[in-house]
């Protein structure tokens, strides 16, 4: 039973196995992305940033035509722009972040929005352009688990200037010359991730395995080690429950594993221990009098 | 100058700018009548009929998609300034009322699908032909493998029931993919250009009966390459569920891990099941569309071992130049791409 549940639709069928592959690939290279965003403050960074890589995507198809890789480059440049140009500025005048990134992503999209129908095209890019999690091919599957590898990395070395830079930007600034380094390779990191998401698995499985589980897991632990660590098996649960629930139950796979994210944030939300609202309630009842 | 006065300078510019902007430039030909046709098909047939009488815009041109398009200024512009506006109907255009409301429309609108029965989705087919094994497979609902359609009954009621929710509606808009239902279809524009140039009717009727006749030759070609398809292979294989009409009118069938609309997401149960009939009915090939996303199609055809056997045009004609560029043309590359994909002694015969 427990075997035709849950390990005889991914021995079956090949698409299945590279779905949670990339599932798998994407919860080690973007969900601890998503803690870091979450405790900057900057969880709704992910949706700008689907939108603003539109003009890349745009310019790509104008150079190359339909071509998914020249757009995908097109769309990392076009967001690489916009994080570092509003990272810059956040660090160099009084806007925060959160205002800056949408300053720029909005002025983004409305060039991207132009350039597509001036060139009068008739083909919805942006469809075209975001994937879905059931047809990873080699090369999306390659992309992925590249980019997990390479975050992972940049991770392990940036780690400690990283958190420091999360808690207290300009004591760090005043006292070492990472902090430039640290800001904008963090900012160059989550657009790739994003990116790479889009084209092979569709914007909601992106932002959503990179924000939901940071989310949930800040109700079990408080280190950032154990936030990392439970953020990423909350994400790598919630694809295989996803997947096995869209293969069981005919529901389509990104909103699938999504939604179980979804449910895990909910179910934290109330029983964790590290701030849940069961804790929260036993905990005054028993400092009354 | 004081802030203020800059204020009111930039606030009185800003105004005289729109106020310009919201003039309407109507810039009409005295002879052509103007018309507006939603998308390619339906410009291609009111050019047929309509001839040198009119002038016809296209708002989504070849190659485009119009479950998903979206309307721009310049549409507005063309919708306002036309005479009549051609739409196909069955909620192909999700679109189109909101742009109405938006131009002021208010010439006259054509439905080019009225008195046509549609196919529900999910439901009864509805065709003479008694084809039992088609009609089962349309009953089911396009996503289910045939071992499974008395098991999962309830899951297909079920289905039914959730149909209404699918983004565009419960019936199948794809109607021009039978020749004989296109015919309602010229016929219901000749009507409507008649009503407002009753003076060029002879002309109209004239087109009209011509294009009728050619597409009864259509008609009896296509179906005269189909039939040459043994019955265990008329199973197709596509991205979305846009040829239920041709499936009707020549025994074939029809499967498709999307719905009725190319913005539908597929689940793992339907590329699951798709993958097990390919491999059960040792289907050679599976056909890619023009318009949409071909990844998922090219998931399914890795794994089974199945070729790709073609570009299907579904919702679009291709540009003028290229192998779809008329509705004719589009009806025939599509016939003679199924027909060498399923054959056995086609290329990609096994």
């Amino acid at each position: 039973m427990i075997w035709e549940a849950v390990f005889q639709p991914f021995i079956e069928f090949g698409f299945m196995r590279r779905a949670l592959l990339g599932c798998l690939a994407i919860s080690l290279g973007a969900t601890p992305m998503g803690v870091f965003l979450m405790l900057r403050r900057m969880s709704l960074t992910g949706d700008a940033m689907a939108h603003a890589i539109l003009p890349g995507a745009a310019v790509g198809y104008l150079v190359a035509g339909l071509s998914l890789g020249a757009m995908t480059v097109g769309g990392l440049i076009a967001g690489m722009a916009v994080a570092l140009l509003s990272g810059f500025v956040s660090r160099v005048t009084r806007s925060r972040e959160d205002t800056s990134l949408a300053a720029f992503y909005l002025v983004s999209l409305a060039l991207g929005v132009l350039i597509v129908s001036t060139r009068g095209s008739n083909i919805d890019l942006m469809h075209v352009l975001f994937g879905t999690v059931l047809a990873l091919d080699d090369a999306a599957l390659a992309l992925l688990c590249s980019i997990a590898s390479v975050s992972l990395v940049t991770l392990a070395l940036l780690f400690r200037p990283l958190v420091l830079e999360c808690a207290d930007p300009e004591f760090l600034r005043s006292v070492s010359g990472l902090s430039a380094v640290t800001h904008f390779g963090f900012l160059a990191l989550v657009v790739l991730n994003l990116v790479a998401g889009f084209h092979a698995l569709g914007t909601l499985m992106a932002v959503g395995i990179m924000i939901l589980p940071a989310a949930a897991a800040r109700f079990w632990v408080e280190g950032i080690g154990g936030l990392v660590s439970v953020s990423v098996a909350i994400a790598m649960l919630s694809s295989l429950c996803g997947l096995l629930l869209s293969y069981h139950f005919d529901l389509p796979s990104g909103p699938a594993i999504i939604l179980v994210a979804g449910v895990a944030y909910g179910l934290s939300l109330s029983i964790g221990p590290a701030g849940g609202l069961l804790r929260q309630a036993l905990a005054s009842r028993r400092l009354e009098a | 100058m004081t802030t203020r006065r800059s204020a009111f300078t930039l606030f009185f510019s800003f105004a005289s700018v729109l106020l310009w902007l919201a003039v309407p430039s109507v810039a009409r030909s005295n002879d052509a009548i103007p018309v507006v046709a939603t998308f390619s098909i339906l410009g291609d047939v009111l050019k047929r009929v309509g001839g040198e009488h009119i002038a016809v815009t296209t708002l989504v041109g070849p190659n485009g998609d119009t479950h998903v398009y979206q309307p721009t200024p310049a549409d507005a512009r063309a919708v306002r300034g036309a005479t009549l506006l051609v739409v196909n109907g069955l909620e192909f255009e999700g679109w189109i009322d909101r742009l109405i409301d938006a131009a002021e429309f208010d010439g006259e609108r054509v439905v080019a699908t009225k008195g046509i029965e549609p196919i529900v989705f999910g439901g009864e087919a509805h065709h003479d032909d008694g084809e039992d094994h088609a009609e089962d497979e349309h009953v089911a609902g396009q996503e289910h493998a045939e071992g499974e359609q008395v098991a999962d009954v309830d899951h297909a009621d079920d289905e039914q029931a959730g149909q209404g929710d699918h983004g565009h509606g419960t019936h199948d808009p794809h109607a021009w993919h039978d020749p004989s239902l296109f015919a309602v279809y010229a016929g219901n524009i000749a009507d409507a250009l008649v009503e407002i140039d009753p003076g060029n009717a002879a002309d109209y009727r004239d087109n009209l009966a011509a294009y009728r006749t050619e597409l009864d030759e259509l008609d009896a070609q296509i179906g005269d390459m189909m039939a040459a398809i043994p019955e265990a292979r008329r199973t197709v294989v596509t991205s979305h569920d846009a040829f239920g009409y041709f499936a009707c009118a020549y025994g074939l069938s029809f499967e498709a891990p999307r719905g009725l609309s190319t913005e539908d997401e597929a689940s793992a149960t339907d590329v699951a099941d798709l993958i097990r009939q390919i491999r059960e009915r040792r289907l050679p090939a599976v056909f890619v569309e023009s318009i949409g996303d071909r990844r998922l199609l090219d998931q399914i055809a890795r794994e089974t071992g199945a070729v790709i056997g073609g570009t299907l045009y579904t919702g679009a004609l291709s540009d003028p130049d290229g192998p779809a560029g008329t509705y004719l043309d589009m009806m025939r590359h599509n016939a003679m791409t199924l027909r060498q994909g399923l054959e056995p002694s086609g290329p990609f015969g096994k």
